[in-house]
């Protein structure tokens, strides 16, 4: 009989992500994985779990579980409110559950993608070696098809028991109530196919987020952008890379984007600002600042030191 | 034959490999080889590498290595294509035939593709099976294989408004493209027959039956020997 934590709501969106699909590219298959990927660290974190270890990413809220489990669990990322049997419980600290606890979330008040960690991971079975879900691939999950989380799923998760609560500090928590962000690109691709007028134009507007914008890109509104060039032969598309479509509109390509594409790129946002994009919801605004390369791998490895030396507080209860 | 080949950025932890202006087949033996030379030059320090027309994507793990790096590695790959351009060893890729149950009732569009030709069915379904077609790339779509080229003779363009709903193993041109639909999807290709085999199955390995730099023959069967090898009306 297996123990874990049963849907009695998925919400408006939510799936099951781990550190995503690697090295499967040449099957046409994309990564996966979540989208703000330092919050979904932290919840795997503070509930001592390996970093990617299987998480959900829920999108926008409405997620209501019901545990049959001894655990830990926390959420971090978008501000969205969480109650345990009905009592609000503080977001970027572990909690201890216990079997028919009744775990509820609210609806975003800013930012757009929570994650719901608990102790040593949900359990399922990995297709290409992750459990990432892709809809569009109809692969990953807990069903290993693709499907997003639905009423009736038991999420499998292992007891966890007398183990220690934790607290992430308020000046390492992302704050998404802005709803603007400001992108650090690395210029790359056809960049030199965009005059030194357009360029600047790029890098000196500000942008919205329109409607159409999911995991596999968000969808930019604002100053055109023509490049030289309208269409290029198909060709490999990285994390982050920005095309321009005729329109002169950028879409900035996030997880469960297409491996490939004929659109004219300028270049491709740091990693570490990913995170940032998409909390955003429709509205929200970006622009976008131009870094090196030496720039791009010191901000990487800036990021990276956080995860390495523990920050955690324990909490005394 | 050497065409000057380019590296550039593409993100915080990739580059691209420009090989060429225009696809070929010999510029994609030249990509298949580089896979198979960076997969052993960069080892554990290679996340993933995407071969397409005339480029390849390097994806690396920038913890564990960097641009300069790689940028080395793959200037040694290419470096060594020209040595080895007539030598036996070189990745000309496997020749895979794949079944087509060509038809009016499995390719609803065979009729239209023949109109537009000015030929006739029977000499479409036979110039299609004359080639011998290169995977140039994999992508759209998990086991999506782009194939060039198709015979200018059946060319075809993309339809106007694309089909919501192109079935599993659907056998389709576009220009001097065709591929194999690896499951129901939305489409915009002119649609020729059926193709019982599997492009892609998550539950064995491999996954696919070809890869990039493969040479396919597309062999026409009977409806009987199509639903014999598992195909579906």
């Amino acid at each position: 009989m297996n123990n874990g934590l049963k849907v009695i709501k998925p919400g408006i969106y939510s799936l099951l992500q781990d550190g995503g699909r690697y090295g499967q590219h040449s099957m046409g298959l994309t990564n996966g994985g979540p989208l703000d990927r330092n919050a979904f660290r932290w919840a795997n974190l503070l509930c001592e779990n390996p970093q990617d270890s299987a998480s959900i990413e829920v999108t926008v809220g409405g997620l209501v579980l019901e545990s049959t489990v001894t655990t830990t669990l926390a959420v971090t990322g978008a501000d969205i409110p969480l109650s345990i049997n009905k009592q609000p419980a503080p977001p970027w600290q572990s909690h201890s559950i216990n079997p028919g606890d009744l775990i509820e979330l609210g609806f975003a008040r800013s930012g757009s993608r929570a994650y719901l960690a608990v102790g040593g991971g949900f359990q399922a079975d990995p297709i290409f070696n992750s459990v990432a879900t892709v809809p569009r691939e109809g692969l990953g999950g807990l069903h290993a098809d693709g499907t997003a989380l639905k009423s009736g799923d038991l999420l499998p998760c292992q007891r966890i028991e007398n183990t220690s609560l934790w607290q992430l500090p308020e000046n390492l928590r992302a704050d998404s109530r802005q709803n603007s962000a400001r992108l650090r690109v690395v210029l790359g691709y056809q960049q030199e196919h965009f005059s030194e007028t357009q360029q600047q134009r790029f890098f000196n507007s500000g942008y919205s987020v329109t409607k159409y914008s999911d995991r596999m890109g968000y969808r930019l509104e604002g100053t055109k952008i023509i490049p030289a060039i309208e269409g290029i032969l198909s060709e490999g598309i990285c994390l982050g890379a920005i095309q321009f479509p005729p329109d002169g509109q950028p879409i900035v390509l996030l997880n469960d984007r297409q491996t490939m594409g004929g659109y004219p790129k300028i270049g491709s946002v740091l990693s570490v600002d990913i995170g940032k994009l998409a909390q955003l919801s429709a509205g929200g605004t970006v622009n976008f600042e131009a870094i090196s390369i030496d720039q791009a791998q010191s901000l990487l490895t800036e990021n990276e030191k956080q995860f390495v030396s523990k920050q955690l507080l324990k909490l005394c209860l | 034959m050497s065409t000057e080949k380019t590296i550039a950025i593409a993100g915080e932890n990739s580059l691209i490999v420009y090989f060429a202006e225009n696809p070929s087949a010999a510029i994609s033996i030249e990509i298949a080889t580089t896979v198979k030379k960076l997969k052993t030059y960069l080892g554990t320090t290679l996340i993933d590498l995407v071969p397409s027309y005339a480029s390849l994507l390097v994806i690396f793990d920038p913890f564990k290595t960097n641009h300069q790096s790689v940028r080395r590695a793959i200037h040694t790959a290419i470096k060594d294509l020209n040595k080895i351009a007539n030598a036996p060893e070189i990745s000309s890729g496997s020749l895979v035939t794949l079944p087509v149950y060509y038809s009016s009732e499995s390719g609803p569009d065979l009729q239209s593709v023949a109109n537009t030709a000015g030929l006739s069915i029977a000499e479409v379904i036979a110039i299609h099976q004359q080639t011998e077609y290169r995977v140039y790339a994999i992508g759209f779509a998990p086991g999506f294989a782009y194939l060039g080229e198709v015979d200018l003779r059946i060319a075809t363009p993309r339809l106007a408004t694309p089909r919501q709903q192109v079935p599993r193993g659907a056998v389709a041109i576009a220009d001097q493209q065709t591929a194999v639909y690896p499951a129901q999807s939305p489409g915009g290709w002119n649609l020729i027959g059926l193709c019982p085999q599997l492009m892609f199955n998550p539950k064995i390995s491999p996954s696919m039956p070809i890869a990039v730099g493969d040479l396919v023959r597309f062999e026409a069967i009977d409806k009987t020997t199509f639903e014999n090898l598992g195909g579906v009306l």
